[in-house]
């Protein structure tokens, strides 16, 4: 009891900091945003009343969140299985004593050096129609590559920015599962060889079940970001094209230049509420559904 | 995946060849990205409109990158995100390092929900906070600051964990032998327990860095239009022209943003790959 309050002072002094710069810059935004979210605010942003918990469900339901929802949500499923695929199947073909191999991981694990705006922006260049390489190379096979160009058509802008999330998020998902790899203990391996387990048996039975923590891990964190994609699309398409939106995500609505919401901090705030509390389900979905299936080891 | 039993019987020499074809080409898929754009940084503007289809590395000039550098004001640039990430880093690596002291070495009252209040702040994901962080930003005249892009990133819940994790597998003896002798809990913080910890502290201060000059979301939207205090993240988007002809640019600015890095990377490749993987797998 006297070493508690002995220790107290200190205690104040070390974690005070960390604490006034977490109440700041976290814990006040959040309350701030959750209860401006029940607000309704005029054009300018000046005047706003209390509205109420249904605001959430007003914002929630209207055609704009809705929009941003689903365009959120097909990045998600179109980067989230791919990107894991990707990653595993690389890991596995470069987890073999060869030589060279430490080549071939530094060449797949590459990409992590590049940040949003670096990888979104090589992707722009890539596919511009006008001095790409992709649309000169590939356009006699995929025509709208050169006209009107796949981040400029409506159905082609969305796959175009996922493309780039996916190539960007490669290294990370090739790093962690590589380290996944060699943390297999080997006699796993050499046991169910010896039980004339089939490399495909050895991979689905000892390979998989091993690595299932890593891949629920990798998995929360590519849907977390598809979910809060935001500079990809600030930088590939702009949310466009126009008129349909076809890439504006919730993050794009809620931050974006050119977003019809920016002036009101009342929507802004229910609609970020509501990104935080849609990606928490998704990352409970997947904890809850793919838990009993993940093997912790002892 | 197999073991190296299994590949004495298993690997025949075809099969070698196969997985090395399938290895490069795999290879040549994830690099041809940045070969592309590094090529046409390396050729001058028109020439890369003349010949579009070349791929080949002929008649390279730094000409492009040049032109970049001095359009985007690269320098400024570079010397915005260099100096707030190291801000950033020095200052996270101290906060955390204080904070998972007292959670690892110290006795107070409050321990326990202290502990959750830090836990439950990891949850919460920057695009809600951005909303009144501008605010708040705002209302401190922060807004197209150094100060405003430093600040709010100063604690690390993620660093505090990580660094008390570490602490409280030192013996404990160490801290008792200490106090004995009459030190300090700063200087045994600084000449025994942060010493000790300096391999998590090499990866916390790796991520931090790579977290700080990549950030994206929130440097957008508290540098509004302000040149001179630009991080390269959201200052290379003006090299984006609607004039045809210079459009390339861009490929020089990605070129000089993202050398740092690749360089950076190489050299700490270890402590990246602790960093990265210190939530995934068990240990």
């Amino acid at each position: 009891m006297k070493r508690r309050l002995r220790d107290a002072p200190a205690a104040v002094l070390m974690l005070g900091t960390s604490m006034v710069l977490l109440a700041v810059w976290t814990i006040y935004p959040l309350v701030r945003a959750v209860q401006t979210g029940h607000l309704s605010c005029n054009q300018t942003g000046t005047q706003c009343i209390d509205t109420g918990w249904s605001t959430y469900f007003d914002v929630f339901m209207s055609k704009q969140f809705q929009d941003a929802l689903r365009v959120s949500f097909w990045l998600a499923v179109m980067t989230v299985p791919a990107g894991l695929i990707l990653g595993v199947g690389l890991a596995v073909l470069a987890d073999k004593h060869l030589r060279g191999i430490g080549f071939f991981r530094t060449v797949f694990s590459s990409t992590v050096a590049t940040s949003v705006a670096v990888a979104s922006l090589v992707w722009f260049v890539l596919l511009q129609p006008e001095i790409g390489v992709l649309p000169d190379l590939f356009s006699g096979w995929i025509p709208a590559l050169k006209n009107p160009g796949l981040l400029r058509d409506p159905d082609t802008a969305l796959p175009a920015v996922a493309l780039s999330s996916i190539w960007a998020g490669l290294g990370f998902t090739f790093i962690v599962i590589t380290a996944g790899l060699q943390s297999v203990p080997k006699e796993l391996y050499e046991s169910a060889y010896v039980d004339g387990a089939g490399s495909f048996r050895r991979f689905t039975n000892v390979t998989l079940p091993m690595l299932s923590p890593s891949i629920l891990f990798i998995s929360v964190v590519l849907t977390t970001r598809a979910l809060q994609t935001y500079g990809e699309v600030a930088l590939l398409t702009g949310g466009g094209p126009e008129p349909e939106k076809s890439t504006t995500t919730i993050p794009y609505l809620i931050y974006g230049r050119n977003s019809i919401i920016s002036s009101d901090i009342g929507l802004k705030s229910a609609a970020a509420v509501l990104l935080f509390l849609i990606s928490l389900v998704f990352a409970l979905v997947q904890f809850r559904g793919l838990e009993k299936r993940v093997h912790y080891g002892n | 995946m197999a073991t190296d039993i299994a590949s004495v019987n298993t690997t025949h020499g075809w099969r070698k060849v196969g997985r090395y074809s399938l290895l490069t080409f795999i290879a040549v898929l994830v690099l041809f990205p940045i070969y592309a754009v590094l090529l046409q940084a390396l050729k001058s503007g028109p020439d890369s409109l003349d010949h579009p289809r070349s791929l080949l590395p002929v008649d390279l000039t730094f000409s492009t990158i040049r032109a970049a550098w001095d359009q985007g004001d690269l320098g400024r640039l570079l010397f915005n995100s260099l100096f707030v990430s190291v801000v950033v880093t020095a200052g996270v690596i101290i906060t955390s390092l204080l904070a998972a002291y007292a959670f690892a070495f110290l006795e107070f009252p409050f321990k326990g929900p202290i502990f959750v209040f830090f836990l439950a702040t990891m949850l919460v994901p920057g695009e809600v906070t951005v909303v009144f962080n501008q605010r708040t930003a705002d209302s401190l005249g922060w807004i197209n600051s150094y100060q405003g892009l430093i600040v709010p990133s100063l604690a690390s819940t993620f660093g505090v964990f990580l660094v008390r994790q570490v602490f409280l597998q030192l013996p404990h003896e160490l801290r008792e032998a200490a106090s004995l002798d009459g030190v300090g809990h700063l200087r045994f913080l600084w000449e025994v327990a942060a010493p000790l910890s300096r391999p998590t502290l090499g990866a916390l201060g790796l991520f931090t860095f790579l977290g700080t000059w990549n950030a994206y979301l929130w440097p957008s939207q508290v540098i509004r239009g302000d040149r001179s205090h630009e991080t390269i993240q959201i200052g290379l988007d003006r090299l984006k022209s609607s004039d045809i002809s210079r459009l390339n640019l861009v490929t020089g600015g990605l070129v000089v943003a993202a050398l740092p890095i690749f360089i950076l990377l190489v050299v700490f490749q270890r402590q990246l790959v602790r960093g990265l993987t210190a939530g995934a797998v068990k240990g």
